[in-house]
């Protein structure tokens, strides 16, 4: 763990509690207010109505599939082996994020864009945690 | 779409085009000193003056004024609007809004970036606590081909699309740049080679991939007035429009779909009182194989999903019905990492009739549709010989 290369994450007031809630293991979000909208990534104004009255959330970790790639040539010195897979995960809450698709073969014949997936935490160092996605069931 | 835009149409022309001196692997360069090749060579082709110039544009933080600095120009007008590679497309629209309002009169738009050799480059990082360093980055965002893969996987889910079609668009261009003595691939390529090539980031190969140059351009734009007494034949402005969406490729609205194309079209096409009938020569942005096909869907040349069929069967190659990145483009002409000035520059000349063997017939009306960023925005620019 102290070894890891990979680029890491410097949170700012702002995204500050996603990344303090992903150091315990839970996934949050903001949500508005004034709309009832979710959104990702944390900012101070909703971008559905640009209300301030923001709350956070700890949602499901559940969603889909919706893009993704298979990496053979990556960033020097990242840590995933290649090739692997960086995924478009849309949240059963709506808004969609960058993560990586882990626990499946980097085979696009084995990925199915629309496949459940559910978040797992992997702690790259002692301050952060990273949300990465694998296979799930349908849901509960 | 209001109707003072409609109302420009024609009254702004591109006086004025070029590239630097030279193209290619260039580390004896600064990226400065394309910017002042192409600007030498842009205004020699316009028949003006460095001191005829009263507004400079250019694309990056600083960059108008410190181009302007460079070239000893003291402007009254300066643009420094960064969309990425389309930025010079929307400062043609820009330029006309200010000459229009009496702001300035002649404006020089130029691009030099040192994109292979990396020498004198204005900072563009992102800083460590940005939003893409702490939501993409981490995750292996490995640049441009990872980000355009994600939208080419969702095309091909959603529509169908091929790996054999968006090689279509590599073989195509390719015979283009045969074409162009000034292209820096110009081995014949055929789709086999392409499907052979090297997977960077699936579903897109390695000939999938633009080219990474040194490279410049520049033009000049100016009062269809103006333009009447300068040396070339004016190139009329005769639509203009740009939109953006997003910046992060997580934050792209659809995936499958190009919509900042789609809105700078419609605006380029409603000011412009033509039709996509009317377009006789079009330079597309093609930073990989998949930006043009969904290019043609946004702007309205095939419906969403049909850009796959459309460049079958070589169509967009020479001789073929929809003449396409005439030049070679960004594939296999030259492609600095903002492209979009390229597209101006052919499509002047293509319009004055200046191409040689690669020269579209009665080229009157050229469309020229740029990218930027990954997905996020885009300028569209409708040109022509005369103001119909």
């Amino acid at each position: 763990m102290p070894d890891y290369t990979g680029p890491l994450p410097v949170p700012t007031p702002e995204t500050r509690p996603f990344w303090e809630a992903a150091h315990r293991h839970e996934l949050h979000l903001q949500r508005c207010r004034t709309c009832g909208r979710h959104h990702f990534y944390p900012r101070g104004a909703c971008p559905h109505c640009l209300s301030a009255d923001l709350e956070w959330q700890r949602v499901s970790g559940r969603g889909t599939l919706h893009t993704f790639t298979v990496v053979h040539r990556g960033a020097r010195n990242y840590p995933l082996p290649s090739p692997y897979v960086l995924a478009v995960i849309e949240l059963a809450e709506g808004p969609r994020l960058m993560s990586n698709l882990i626990g499946v073969e980097a085979d696009p014949a084995r990925i199915r864009i629309g496949m459940p997936v559910e978040v797992v935490f992997d702690d790259v160092t002692p301050e952060i945690a990273l949300p990465r996605f694998r296979p799930a069931g349908p849901p509960r | 779409m209001s109707a003072d835009q409609r109302r420009m149409r024609g009254r702004v022309a591109i006086v004025g085009a070029a590239e630097a001196d030279e193209h290619g692997k260039l580390p004896h360069k600064s990226a400065f000193q394309l910017h002042a090749e192409a600007a030498r060579n842009a205004l020699a082709d316009a028949g003006l003056h460095k001191d005829d110039v009263d507004a400079v544009f250019s694309a990056g933080l600083w960059m108008g004024s410190e181009t302007a600095e460079y070239l000893g120009i003291r402007p009254r007008y300066v643009d420094g609007t960064q969309i990425g590679g389309c930025s010079f497309i929307a400062h043609v629209q820009h330029a006309m809004a200010a000459i229009a309002a009496g702001v300035c009169e002649v404006a020089l738009i130029t691009h030099g970036e040192s994109g292979a050799s990396r020498i004198g480059m204005p900072g563009t990082r992102f800083g460590a606590d940005s939003f893409r360093l702490q939501f993409e980055v981490p995750f292996g965002l490995a640049g441009p081909p990872t980000g355009y893969a994600l939208a080419a996987a969702r095309h091909m889910h959603e529509f169908g699309t091929t790996n054999e079609q968006l090689a279509e668009v590599a073989v195509a261009t390719r015979k283009w740049a045969i074409l162009n003595p000034r292209a820096i691939m110009r081995e014949p390529l055929t789709i086999d080679e392409v499907l052979a090539s090297r997977m960077i980031s699936w579903p897109l190969r390695l000939l999938d991939c633009c080219l990474v140059t040194d490279a410049g351009g520049a033009v000049v734009v100016t009062s269809a007035e103006r333009a009447r007494d300068c040396r070339a034949k004016p190139v009329y402005v005769l639509g203009t429009g740009e939109a953006s969406t997003h910046v992060m490729v997580s934050q792209m609205p659809d995936f499958a779909r190009w919509d900042a194309a789609r809105l700078a079209g419609e605006r380029a096409f409603a000011m412009a009182g033509v039709t996509h009938a009317d377009i006789d020569v079009a330079e597309f942005y093609d930073a990989f194989t998949i930006v043009p096909i969904m290019g043609l869907e946004a702007l309205g040349f095939c419906a969403p999903g049909e850009g796959g069929p459309f460049v079958a069967g070589q169509r967009t190659a020479p001789g073929g019905a929809f003449p396409m990145n005439t030049n070679g483009g960004g594939l296999s002409y030259t492609h600095s990492g903002m492209y979009g000035m390229f597209t101006l520059v052919e499509a002047v000349r293509q319009l004055r009739g200046e191409c040689g063997p690669r020269q579209v017939p009665h080229a009157r009306i050229a469309l020229c549709h740029g990218l930027g960023g990954m997905f996020s925005a885009a300028a569209t620019l409708i040109a022509g010989t005369e103001v119909p």
